[in-house]
């Protein structure tokens, strides 16, 4: 003999019970999940101050950020010249060089090729007197913006304030 | 012992499982050498899971020691250049005796009906024994593990809309750093005991369905066309693993840096990438099929990594692909002239994967990215080729033996 309501109870306890089982394992993965995040320690170290007074102009120095390679490169006139030329021609990834930098001398870049990661190589090293990056062929022009090759954007410009006229902060406090 | 043996038989059927899966268990007589490669597998298994937990005692998983450590176990600890040396050639004979494995099956057909789930736990196996081995190349921290951890976990970020978050939570930093060479450590001494238990799996759907042969066609008579695993096919896979020892020794000790990369020799640097970064060479087909894709523009990314994956992920529906009523290219010579062309093809794969994604050929007049985009269809293309060839019946199968 089937009794209705005792089949609709235990079909409504199987339910809650497989939902209860779902979200709860689903609820108890997620601090295993979170673990994998970076830590506090490293969050810490979001910023990076830099001192420009000794840099000359046409010197390039690379100093780390959060583990990552950082260019900071004082461009010469001719280079600055010939980011802003480029402005109008087609490019893979269009931006104008005036909102790529603070100061127009300063080029700050994120030295990671957006292809796979490579640091790229230094200023003069690639066509469009830019940054080559030597794993797989990518170039990038003298305002750090990807001219040819497979990397898909621009090196990014990393969030930097200035502190004083020589001394940079880049990355943004946590 | 026959009375301790009848006790612990009484209480778990030990003499049983031996008899019928091992020593009397029938295999069929006609297995050529090829048959040798998964018993060979199964002997690397073993050699990397010990050398492995042996080097474990002496390594350390620290960005700022993993290099030095390194070297300590070459130079300070008994034997510990021996246990390096065994381990870092054991993976490149690994995957020599995993290749060799599954052209068999795909020569011979191993891969057809009723096998397909067994083909496709050897899939899997295969799939995570690049992870494995991927992450192991990390462990020494030197140039080339940096940078070849960099460049693949770069891949991640391919994923469309959460790529950037997702390879910050691998990496659990901002680049690789300590807190991904500890994490991979872990990963890469776990994963040799998932794919151990994986191997057992492979075996019992082995065991399941019986072992193909040279001629693809199923056992007849049990009486006449199969022989006792023992002594016949034990005997067999000794003189296999002998064969084996003498190839992977004289690397071992006369040429243990040949399969290694010298830049691999200078500490990890994370502000210089070195010139060339080379990926292991079991990994060069499928990185050269990676590179291929560069025509798509702000897609190549995306397309270059599923083309990778998918270059394995197709071996999932080979058992669906091929429509012939005959398993073994032995009596099909369409799919036989197929299936050399795709052996040739990988190699070449492997070769420009090998060479830098500007260089040429005939001193300039063939880029080599035109050979990886070729090679890269012909990968492909043998896959559809296969259905072709065989849905359609454009192959006519020769006549089959009527028994083993």
């Amino acid at each position: 003999m089937v009794i209705e309501a005792e089949e609709n109870r235990r079909d409504f306890l199987i339910l809650a019970t497989g939902a209860v089982g779902v979200a709860g394992s689903a609820a108890a993965a997620w601090p295993f999940i979170r673990s994998w995040s970076p830590s506090a320690d490293v969050l810490a170290l979001a910023t990076t101050e830099a001192d420009l007074s000794a840099l000359t102009e046409g010197q390039m120095i690379t100093i780390p950020w959060q583990g990552k390679p950082i260019f900071i490169l004082y461009r010469t006139a001719e280079q600055i010249a010939q980011a802003k030329e480029a402005d109008s021609a087609s490019l893979p990834d269009p931006e104008q060089d005036k909102d790529r930098v603070h100061k127009e001398q300063y080029l700050v870049l994120l030295a990671l090729c957006t292809h796979l990661g490579c640091v790229p190589q230094p200023i003069g090293t690639g066509d469009f007197g830019g940054f080559l990056c030597p794993c797989h062929g990518s170039h990038y022009d003298t305002s750090g913006r990807i001219r040819k090759g497979p990397a898909p954007k621009n090196l990014p410009v990393p969030y930097y304030t200035f502190k004083d006229d020589h001394t940079i902060v880049i990355g943004k406090p946590v | 012992m026959s009375k301790l043996m009848e006790w612990v038989d009484a209480r778990i059927p030990v003499s049983d499982m031996i008899k019928s899966q091992a020593t009397e268990y029938p295999t069929p007589k006609n297995l050529n050498y090829w048959w040798n490669f998964g018993s060979l597998a199964l002997f690397m298994l073993i050699i990397m899971i010990l050398t492995g937990l042996f080097l474990a005692m002496h390594y350390k998983p620290d960005a700022k020691q993993a290099f030095d450590v390194v070297e300590h176990i070459m130079r300070d600890v008994n034997y510990g250049w021996l246990l390096r040396y065994l381990h870092a050639n054991g993976a490149t004979f690994f995957f020599i005796i995993i290749y060799v494995h599954i052209f068999r099956g795909m020569y011979y057909g191993s891969y057809r009906a009723p096998r397909e789930i067994l083909w496709w736990i050897g899939v899997i196996i295969f799939f995570l024994m690049m992870g494995t081995g991927f992450l192991g190349y990390v462990l020494p921290w030197g140039q080339m593990s940096y940078w070849g951890a960099a460049v693949i976990t770069n891949l991640i970020t391919a994923v469309p809309v959460i790529g950037e978050d997702l390879v910050i939570w691998v990496w659990g930093g901002f680049s690789v750093d300590d807190a991904t060479l500890n994490r991979f450590y872990v990963l890469h001494f776990l994963l040799p005991f998932v794919i151990f238990a994986l191997v057992i799996v492979h075996m019992w759907a082995l065991h399941a369905v019986h072992s193909n042969n040279p001629d693809g066609i199923d056992i007849v008579d049990e009486k006449k066309d199969t022989l006792p695993f023992h002594p016949y096919f034990t005997i067999k896979d000794l003189y296999g693993i002998g064969v084996l020892l003498i190839i992977y020794c004289w690397f071992v000790f006369f040429a243990p840096n040949a399969f290694l990369e010298p830049d691999n020799y200078i500490p990890a640097n994370p502000m210089q990438t070195p010139a060339h970064i080379v990926p292991e060479w079991y990994f060069l087909p499928f990185y050269a099929i990676l590179r291929s894709i560069d025509f798509l523009g702000s897609f190549s990314k995306l397309a270059g990594v599923i083309a990778m994956v998918g270059a394995i992920l197709v071996l999932f529906v080979l058992p669906f692909l091929d429509r012939s009523p005959v398993r073994s290219f032995r009596y099909r010579p369409l799919s036989r002239s197929l299936f050399w062309i795709f052996v040739a093809n990988s190699i070449m794969l492997g070769w420009v994967g090998y060479n830098p994604a500007d260089a040429t050929a005939f001193d300039g007049a063939l880029p080599l990215i035109i050979l990886g985009r070729t090679g890269t269809a012909i990968y492909f293309g043998y896959f559809v080729m296969l259905f072709i060839v065989t849905a359609f019946k454009i192959e006519k199968p020769l006549p089959l033996p009527k028994s083993l």
